[in-house]
């Protein structure tokens, strides 16, 4: 054998010569919620957790329980006119490979970003060299149009296995959609603690994916407006409020069961281990808000805005209590409070798995900011979301200071082992 | 030649299909190569096996000396070279990645760029049975591709001139219909060959120059400038029609540069990659200038410019085809389909013997035409690498 250095058995380029300490040790660990608790574990529990890689192969897909990272950019793909079902599945095996990469801080393709033929572009785009892979996640769904498009085509025989509840939510009151900003094919939610690192992820997948799919909406987030694990501080959204704190966490494996993950016997087997995704765009208008004395903008959440704990009283992780009052017998938190109308005793138990971020995309010919909240939740079904969201837009005197103008919904698969693509069990 | 420089999509042989589940369009496609490095010093060209299994292999060259050196890998007979890095200058690496097949061959570096070079060494390559058959005879055809291309710019740019002298005439005459007319059929001429014309230093500016690249006191000639005067109603308010004189002036000039552009086509010659790089800067063209409808502020009429630069690439890919059919089937088949639909796009928005305006276009048919142009755009992009040793 000559002395030529053929590669191990990881591929592709490593940007940084190692790879992330948890993802290192977590090779080798168990599916799913495990695997997600497992990482969280290994951070130490310091508050941050931040771990810096997660698996991509596991028996869910990363980026829904994982811990909220810091920085999102959301792309929501049209499959281009003519695509067959064969260059479809070869796209979900192109995205699994390229997204196994860099969420372990590898470059994609063979050479990666400048090893490769000097006459030929470089496969990878090659800005998130020299960084580490900042925690992040690549989540991969499947919107209703990919099964059947809006006149009924079935473009990839796949309306067969569509799940009976993957169609277009309902019109909610006050919605002011935008086609532009709503619905898609295929969604990639690439979430990480490095904003440069979740671009290069949506830019290189985009990239791998012309010819056959084309970018129909995008959002970049830039800081996370829900924990999703106990260790996680609870952060702020916009309007200055602490946000998620009573979100679904990873510690809770019970309630990820219930709430969160799609149970055999659900629907299609395909979707077995996989979730729902609902994505809205709401705008705020922060202008507004901003000019609302303190007093109201608490009585329109529900919630004190330094400790963001209920009205009805205690600290952040106090229970609200809506039955208690103060003067004239009226409720402390008020009957159309955001924390009421939200909570899961008004809406049949129902709860999501919140995983939103604030946006800021400039501003508008009148000079205000273009902000808000990007808001995201997985659940196990539609319904859960739907049920929530109605009860907020008929009441919720939060309304006043928001428009949804995007919407969609994907359901997410299971993850992917190695050696398989995402999504795989819905193709064969 | 028994060599090529291997990309990913060039390295999906039927075997590798097989083994590692290699795909097209350069995501994720992990297939394992050969890695070796060469250290170019002002006295050694050390490299780090002698050896190497068949497929592709990646020798990583780096200048340890202090003048800009070469590399190069030659075959059995230690003349032909089979790859080349060039222009390496001190202290910086670059990669040499090639497709081998078993055989002897030989290393040397040239530091200085001068001179016989230094520490020729023998080199290997072993059985793998993951190297493709590539045959031989390729000089011949691409000899055959050059002298087409030739042939057709020359052709091209004789119909530009033509055509060039008639609309200048109908303009100077005052017949602004029949110039308006004129206008984009023969532009059409120039876009095909747009590439070819661009090297030719300050022609290009004289003749193709849009007015928001004008540089302050810099007099603005060509096609554009009288594109403005034509479709004066899409000028800005206070724009001034030009009088006989201004009119004159720039016909004349544009008459005059086109036949100097004309004199040096005549006897122009074109090396491989620089018939692949045409057909890639064609497309650029589209993308930057034709889809976005900024090449023709005025008149409009983007898809006359549109159609004729994708012309311009196929004829070009068109040449060199069979050669890439034999190096990577599958490029050639995308790039084939790549264009079909590009073409089939364009066909929806033909009117009479010429297309649409721009304005014309919904979002969505602008959209839908972008969306191919990115398409065809990655596969195109590594024709170069794919057909030619650099």
């Amino acid at each position: 054998m000559s002395g030529a250095s053929l590669p191990d058995a990881t591929r592709g380029v490593s940007r940084r010569g190692l790879l992330g300490l948890a993802g290192a040790g977590l090779a080798g660990l168990g599916l799913g919620v495990a695997g997600d608790r497992a990482t969280i574990a290994a951070t130490g529990g310091t508050g941050t957790a931040s771990a810096s890689s997660y698996p991509f192969y596991a028996g869910h897909q990363a980026g829904i329980v994982t811990p909220a990272q810091d920085r999102l950019h959301f792309a929501s793909f049209d499959l281009t006119p003519g695509t067959s079902r064969a260059e479809l599945i070869e796209l979900l095996r192109d995205w699994t490979l390229a997204a196994a990469a860099m969420t372990a801080g590898r470059d994609i393709g063979e050479f990666g970003a400048v090893d490769g033929p000097y006459g030929a572009p470089p496969e990878d785009t090659g800005e998130a060299q020299g960084l580490d892979p900042a925690g992040l996640t690549i989540t991969f769904g499947f919107g209703p149009t990919l099964f059947e498009t809006a006149d009924g085509t079935d473009r990839f025989g796949l309306a067969a296995q569509r799940p009976a509840e993957l169609v277009h939510l309902p019109h909610f009151p006050g919605d002011m959609l935008k086609e532009g900003q709503s619905g898609g094919d295929l969604c990639i939610q690439a979430c990480a603690n490095d904003p440069q690192v979740a671009v290069h992820a949506v830019r290189n997948l985009s990239r791998i994916a012309f010819g056959r799919a084309a970018i129909r909406w995008s959002q970049l987030g830039f800081g996370r407006t829900s924990s999703t694990s106990t260790s996680q501080a609870t952060p702020r959204n916009l309007f200055g409020f602490k946000d998620g704190t009573a979100n679904i966490k990873a510690e809770e494996p019970a309630a990820v069961n219930d709430q969160v993950w799609v149970q055999p016997g659900d629907g299609p087997a395909w979707l077995a281990g996989g979730s729902y995704l609902v994505t809205r765009r709401i705008r705020m208008t922060i202008e507004t808000w901003d000019r609302t004395i303190l007093r109201e903008q608490e009585a329109i959440i529900g919630r004190s805005k330094g400790e963001g704990a209920p009205l009805s009283g205690g600290s952040e992780f106090t229970e609200p209590d809506f039955t208690k009052t103060g003067e004239d017998a009226a409720p402390l938190i008020d009957r159309a409070a955001h924390v009421r109308l939200a909570h899961p005793t008004r809406n049949g138990g129902h709860r999501l798995l919140r995983r939103g971020y604030n946006f800021v995309d400039g501003n508008d010919e009148l000079g205000r900011l273009d902000a808000g909240l990007f808001f995201i939740s997985f659940q196990r079904s539609p319904e859960q979301f739907s049920a929530v969201q109605l009860s907020l837009a008929r009441n919720d005197a939060l309304n006043e200071y928001t428009r949804h103008v995007g919407s969609a919904l994907f359901a997410v698969p299971p993850g992917a082992r190695e050696g398989a693509y995402i999504g795989q069990a819905l193709f064969t | 030649m028994r060599a090529r420089l291997a990309l990913p999509t060039a390295a999906c042989s039927a075997v590798l299909l097989a083994l590692t589940g290699c795909v097209a369009n350069g995501g994720g496609t992990d297939a394992t190569h050969a890695s070796l490095t060469v250290d170019s010093s002002a006295t050694e060209c050390a490299v780090s096996a002698a050896e190497a299994p068949a497929g592709t292999v990646r020798f990583r060259v780096t200048n340890s000396g202090d003048k800009v050196t070469e590399f190069y890998l030659l075959a059995d007979d230690g003349l032909k070279i089979v790859g080349e890095a060039e222009n390496i200058g001190p202290g910086l690496s670059r990669d040499l990645v090639v497709e081998l097949e078993p055989g002897k061959y030989f290393t040397a570096c040239k530091p200085g760029m001068t001179g016989d070079g230094v520490g020729k060494a023998a080199f290997t390559v072993t059985e793998s049975g993951a190297a493709g058959e590539i045959d031989a005879d390729l000089a011949a055809r691409i000899d055959t591709a050059n002298s087409g291309y030739a042939a057709y710019v020359r052709d091209v740019v004789a119909e530009l001139a033509t055509g060039t002298d008639a609309f200048a005439a109908a303009y100077v005459a005052g017949d602004d219909d029949l110039a308006r007319s004129l206008y984009a059929p023969t532009r059409a001429h120039w876009e095909r060959v747009e590439t070819i014309a661009e090297s030719f230093g300050d022609l290009d500016p004289k003749l193709d120059l849009r007015e928001a690249d004008l540089e302050e006191g810099q007099e603005w000639t060509g096609w554009h400038a009288i594109e403005k005067d034509l479709w004066r109603a899409e000028a800005e308010a206070g724009f001034q029609a030009y009088d006989a004189g201004k009119r004159a002036h720039l016909a004349g000039l544009l008459v005059a540069d086109t036949q100097t552009l004309k004199g040096k086509v005549a006897d122009l010659s074109f090396t491989l990659s620089q018939q692949t790089n045409g057909a890639i800067g064609l497309l650029e063209e589209v993308a930057s200038g034709k889809v976005t409808g900024e090449e023709e502020f005025w008149s409009h009429t983007d898809l006359w410019d549109f159609q004729a630069n994708v012309d311009g690439a196929k004829v070009l890919y068109a040449g060199v085809r069979d050669i890439l059919v034999e190096k990577d089937p599958k490029l050639a088949r995308q790039l084939d389909t790549e264009f079909g639909a590009l073409q089939a796009l364009l066909d929806e928005h033909r009117v009479d013997d010429g297309f649409a305006l721009y304005t014309e276009l919904s979002g969505a048919d602008i959209r839908a035409l972008a969306d191919q142009v990115n398409a065809l755009g990655e596969p195109l992009n590594r024709l170069t690498a794919t057909l030619v040793i650099s």
